[in-house]
Formats: structure tokens, C-alpha cells, sequence
């Protein structure tokens, strides 16, 4: 199915009107349909309390027993530390979805990188690295905290992954392990949480800001590696060609197969 | 004093919003998809500065990484691959269309 798909998206793609997307019949409930999500849309906002500030202060007065001095970070690891856990997962979920679909075309460069791509890497990658940690450290009391460290880190993968074309990712044995740590450690904490105080993700009050730490850290690093991944693409196991290989043909090959 | 840079923020989030607004106007309806990628980029470094304005600079980290950065270069990868379908469908069918954006 997903090769039909991509046969029919050029096509689709070049069209060279809208109209041709849509009959008039299906343009016409297009608009019904989008112009009924916006009246509910606006009328649950006119509906809305104008500001409710019961939940600032249930945030502030729980402030001393979440183990950050953060409130953001409070809130998303601590109080509805279950939403930031299933999040891992959807991610996680995401990308074993997208290995199911060729590799990306960046890594299908046969020419060698620009040497200014290569001294941009080069000059960059280091700080990415540095505001990568730093981002994740300040999170305890600042904004920051372990998606925003991650995506910037994942920015840095991207880069290096662009220039340095013939280098695949799952080449590496530790990849696969690196982007299932974040889930496996945030489930292991829960776990042992569960067992000490009784309730998942309940931390024990002198320990929550070394367990919230843990656990962004081992998300930060699966958040990198995933975002880095989905821009990659491919499948694990399926390691870029030998040197000297044309990354064309092992790709239209591939996709012979599959006709 | 306190009055003029009441005025000033204001104006700020104005033509702020003015110009997301126009922003995502313009990349809806563009036909050139690199086009429209630029646009989406741009939309999404003005959207942080917009979440800055709005106190939620954590949104506004996520947004400048994720919204204009990551999502972007997803965009210009989907992008490539498209193209690359599309010069192989030409090859294989003469009767094709040229493809609009610049190859």
C-alpha cells in the first residue's frame, strides 16, 4: 500500500490545479467541514473561564515537594509525570514506523561534502554538545529540560548526518539501545517508585530531584537519537553500501524488490 | 513613559501577528513547495518570538527547535524524495508531466 502511495504522490504532487484534487462536491464539504471545526473551536475558547488560576496555585503550593524549582519542569515530570512517559513512547513508536519506510535521501549523496559543510560541522558540533547539556541542566529551575535538550541535540545529528553522507546511524550497535533508554529508564523508575512510596511515579520527596534529573537524561539522549532518526529513515539492520558503491542503485534496487 | 512602552509592545504584537498571519497565508497557497518550506521555516522563528511574547518560553525553545528547525529539514528531506520519484517516473513514462518546482 505504501508503495502505491508513493507511486501516485509525484502525480498527485504535480497537479497542476487544486481543483483537480477535490470534486466540487468534496470541496464544498471541505469547507462545511472545516468551517464547523472552527465555530466549535471558537466556542469552546468563548466558553473557556477567563483565567483560572486554581491550578497555578495547586502548581505553587506543591512547589517544595517536587524536587525542581522549575514549574514547568514540576509539571511535566513530576505532577503528570504519566503524560511526559507515554510521550517517550509515542516517539518511540514513531520511529519504528518510519523504519519502515526507505532511507531518507540525504543519505543517498554520492558526491562528497562541501569542505564548508565540513568546518561548519566542525566548528558547530562541540557547542551543540555544550548547549545540548546545558539545556537539560538548567531545566531544574529555568526553562529548559529534556525535549528542548533533545531537539537540540537532534539538530546536531542532523547536521552530521547531512555532511558526512556515507555514515549511517544504525551502523552502530548502540543506536537501537540509545533510543529505547529514555522509555526503559522512565518505566524502571516508575517501577521502583511503585515499590518505595506505592503509587507510579510517585518519588519519594528527598529524592525527587535526582530522579527527575535521571530521567531526563535518558530522555534527552532517546529524544536526540529518535528526532535524528526520523530525519535518517531506513531500517535497522539495513547498513549504508560498501565504499565505492552507488547509493542510487542500492536504493532503486530496493525498490524494485518491493514492486 | 510607561504609557509610550505600553504602545510600543502592542504595536510589537501587532505586526506580529499580522505578519504570521500573512505568513501562513502565503505558504498555503504557494504552488513552489521549496517556497512554501521557506515560508514554514520563517513562520516558525517568528511563532517562538510570538511564544516569547506570551511569557512561555519553553514552548518558545521547543518551537524554535522543533517547529522551524527539525520539522523543516523533515519538509526538505520529504521534499528530495519526492523529486527523486518523480525524475524516476519520467524516465520510465515519457508521457509525465514536467514537475512544476525547480529540480
Amino acid at each position: 500500500m505504501t508503495t502505491e502511495f508513493s507511486k501516485k504522490l509525484p502525480e498527485i504532487m504535480t497537479r497542476r490545479s487544486a481543483e483537480s484534487l477535490l470534486s466540487r462536491s468534496g470541496q464544498a464539504m471541505t469547507i462545511i467541514g472545516v468551517s464547523l471545526l472552527a465555530l466549535i473551536l471558537g466556542y469552546s475558547l468563548w466558553t473557556l473561564p477567563p483565567f483560572s488560576d486554581r491550578m497555578v496555585t495547586l502548581v505553587s503550593d506543591n512547589m517544595a515537594i517536587s524536587g525542581v524549582e522549575n514549574p514547568v519542569t514540576a509539571v511535566l515530570l513530576n505532577f503528570r509525570g504519566y503524560d511526559t512517559l507515554l510521550e517517550i513512547g509515542v516517539l518511540l513508536l514513531a520511529v519504528v514506523a518510519v523504519f519502515s519506510i526507505a532511507p531518507s535521501p540525504a543519505l543517498l549523496a554520492t558526491s562528497p561534502p562541501s569542505p564548508m559543510a565540513t568546518l561548519l560541522l566542525r566548528l558547530l558540533l562541540p557547542f551543540v554538545v555544550l548547549v545540548g547539556g546545558y539545556i537539560l541542566w538548567v531545566g531544574s529551575y529555568a526553562p529548559g529540560g529534556a525535549f528542548q535538550a533533545g531537539a537540540v541535540l537532534a539538530a546536531g545529528g542532523i547536521l552530521f548526518t547531512t555532511v558526512t553522507a556515507r555514515w549511517h546511524p544504525l551502523a552502530n550497535k548502540a543506536i537501537p539501545f540509545a533510543m529505547g533508554a529514555g522509555l526503559l529508564i522512565f518505566v524502571l523508575v516508575a517501577l521502583a517508585t511503585m515499590m518505595v512510596t506505592g503509587n507510579f511515579l510517585q518519588y519519594p520527596e528527598t529524592r525527587a530531584g535526582m530522579l527527575i534529573l535521571l530521567i531526563e537524561a535518558a530522555a534527552t539522549m532517546s529524544i536526540a537519537v529518535i528526532l535524528t532518526l526520523l530525519f535518517v529513515g531506513g531500517e535497522p539492520g539495513e547498513i549504508s553500501p560498501a565504499q565505492g558503491e552507488n547509493k542510487h542503485t542500492v536504493s532503486f534496487n530496493k525498490e524494485n524488490r518491493s514492486e | 513613559m510607561d504609557n509610550f512602552a505600553n504602545y510600543g509592545a502592542f504595536t510589537l504584537d501587532a505586526i506580529l501577528a499580522l505578519v504570521l498571519l500573512t505568513l501562513a497565508w502565503l505558504l498555503l497557497r504557494s504552488r513552489d513547495l521549496f517556497k512554501a518550506i521557506v515560508l514554514f521555516i520563517s513562520f516558525g522563528l517568528l511563532m517562538s518570538l510570538a511564544w516569547v511574547r506570551l511569557k512561555a518560553i519553553d514552548i518558545a525553545l521547543a518551537e524554535a527547535a522543533i517547529g522551524a528547525g527539525l520539522t523543516g529539514a523533515l519538509f526538505l528531506s520529504a521534499l528530495g524524495r519526492i523529486r527523486q520519484y518523480s525524475r524516476k517516473d519520467r524516465r520510465q513514462q515519457k508521457t509525465s508531466r514536467p514537475f512544476r518546482n525547480r529540480d
